[in-house]
């Protein structure tokens, strides 16, 4: 029970705080969410962080699930090296992620310098400070979080029902799309959720890669709470996307297997 | 390659016949695109240039100089190892008494689980604020024990998930043998649960230190100028010059991520 107390304290009662900032600024009323649908710039954020949370997901999405097809269909030792290379960027802190795209994006980056040295350009791409530099970046980050749940289910899909498939006469196009896909589908839908629902609630990385226009609602929050001292607004913020992470995940009802995926990571 | 191996292998290409070369192509290309950062880094750390560049002109240990003669970046590295073994031992120790209460069923348990994991999955900004705010009232902004409090709870979730499982793979029959021969509670825990337990308790402990050494999001709001770790610390020195004294600083990070995982897979094992 000291874990609860623990929580209580300094997890649950904070948000409940928050709770009640968004509402008591100064006095009880939804000010501070009328003001919130009554602007057009908050409104670009919100649309902003969906666009580039659904990019990020179909990305990694596209990215990862052929990856984990290869790491759950080689042999012992192959696939343990590779899961070696998912799992320690996956532990490896965000900050350190998010500087060394700095350095590979930048205007002097490996990519631009390499792109240039080739003759391939003539002036650097601007990759930094732009929806594209962000996305890269979230992508990397959050691609872990994509694989290992599609890993995870794809190894315990049983192969003797694609032999059956093929068995009964189909070839093996149709025995992966119209059998091995479909198993694969929960692994799918718990990765992508993991992946949408970060990714809108996503801070260092976008305050780094991002300009001024992909502001997304986590640098929203802190800009009205540290900038501007706005506890109303940045806590209506902050219930707002409480809600969002929240319905998503409940909606889905995949919390527990969400969980289940944690313990597997390590 | 051992014979089993590949049988193994064979066996697992079997019913989709062999995997298109493309497909394996595409795979490690992925993973170089995850692997690859990390590895840039290294050498910056390393350049001499003064700016940051890529490739580096010449080889120095400039930055590292820079990096352990700054009082700065070394007070905020002790900050963050105290940081980081006071999380570890609160977290490990709550986390697995949580997970021994969360075995047994009891009213509410689905709600406490809920709470306990919750910080998995809640943005950290809104864990960020909502415990600055709090901190603010309570002056706990720039304290140790502040820090280590939110961390605490942000490391939580990881040992009561990685114990629970380790206790749902244990021979709870043994325990009860340990209480009929007349140990009481805290003598089969101490005597039985918590050796079946160890590798999953030395697991969550690792990845508990991970979480509060690598972790920013709260460190910057909560962690104060004077009593900055060194993430907040990198992240003030990301924002202001991408001086490369930071690639230095993440080339340590790196090893020490690289260093604890290691020492997970061995305890694994």
């Amino acid at each position: 029970m000291p874990a609860l107390a623990w929580l209580g304290i300094v997890f649950v009662y904070p948000l409940g705080r928050l709770l009640s900032a968004s509402l008591f600024t100064p006095t009880l009323s939804l000010a501070s969410y009328a003001r919130l649908l009554g602007s057009s710039i908050y409104l670009t954020v919100f649309v902003n962080t969906f666009e580039i949370g659904a990019t990020v997901t179909m990305l990694a999405l596209a990215l990862g699930y052929p990856l984990a097809f290869v790491l759950a269909t080689a042999g012992p030792r192959v696939s343990r090296l590779m899961l070696a290379a998912v799992i320690v960027p996956l532990w490896t802190s965000v900050l350190v992620r998010t500087y060394a795209w700095m350095v590979l994006l930048g205007r002097r980056g490996l990519v631009n310098e390499g792109l240039q040295s080739w003759g391939l350009l003539d002036a650097p791409l601007p990759l930094l400070y732009n929806r594209l530099g962000v996305t890269i970046g979230m992508v990397h980050v959050l691609l872990p979080f994509m694989v290992l749940p599609i890993y995870s289910v794809m190894k315990g899909i049983d192969t003797d029902l694609l032999k059956a498939a093929q068995n009964l006469g189909a070839n093996r196009r149709q025995a992966f799309l119209r059998v091995y896909v479909p198993l694969s589908l929960s692994g799918l839908a718990t990765g992508s959720l993991l992946v949408f629902v970060s990714a809108l609630g996503f801070f260092v990385t976008p305050a780094l890669l991002g300009g001024r226009r992909d502001m997304m609602i986590a640098m929203l929050i802190d800009n009205q709470i540290s900038q501007l001292l706005d506890w109303g607004l940045g806590s209506a913020l902050a219930v707002v996307l409480f809600a969002i992470t929240a319905g998503l995940l409940l909606a889905v009802q995949r919390f527990t297997r969400a969980e289940r995926l944690w313990a597997r990571i390590p | 390659m051992t014979s089993r191996a590949r049988a193994l292998r064979l066996e697992a290409a079997g019913p989709l016949g062999r995997r298109h070369p493309l497909l394996i192509v595409f795979a490690i290309a992925t993973l170089t695109f995850l692997v690859a950062p990390l590895a840039v880094v290294l050498p910056i750390s390393f350049s001499a240039a003064k700016y940051l560049t890529f490739p580096p002109p010449g080889w120095s240990l400039q930055w590292y100089a820079r990096y352990f003669g700054s009082r700065e970046w070394m007070s905020a590295t002790a900050r963050s190892f105290e940081v980081a073994v006071l999380t570890t031992a609160a977290a490990t120790a709550v986390g697995t008494a949580a997970a021994l209460a969360l075995r047994q069923p009891f009213r509410g348990r689905s709600l406490v689980r809920l709470i306990v994991l919750a910080p998995l999955v809640v943005p950290a900004i809104i864990v960020a604020i909502a415990i600055y705010g709090l901190y603010a009232q309570w002056k706990l902004v720039g304290t140790l024990s502040g820090l280590v409090l939110a961390h605490t709870v942000l490391a939580l979730p990881f040992v009561v998930v990685i114990v629970s499982a380790t206790l749902q793979g244990i021979d709870e029959t043994l325990e009860l043998a340990a209480q009929n021969l007349g140990a009481n509670r805290w003598h089969t825990f101490r005597l039985v649960t918590l050796p079946l337990i160890r590798p999953g308790v030395v697991s969550a402990a690792l990845l508990a230190f991970i979480t509060s050494f690598d972790e920013v999001v709260v460190a910057i709001f909560v962690s104060g100028t004077q009593a900055a770790t060194l993430p907040k610390q990198m992240w003030d020195g990301i924002r202001t010059e991408i001086d490369p004294t930071v690639a230095a600083v993440s080339t340590l990070l790196i090893g020490v991520t690289t260093l604890a995982l290691g020492l997970l897979a061995l305890v694994r094992r």
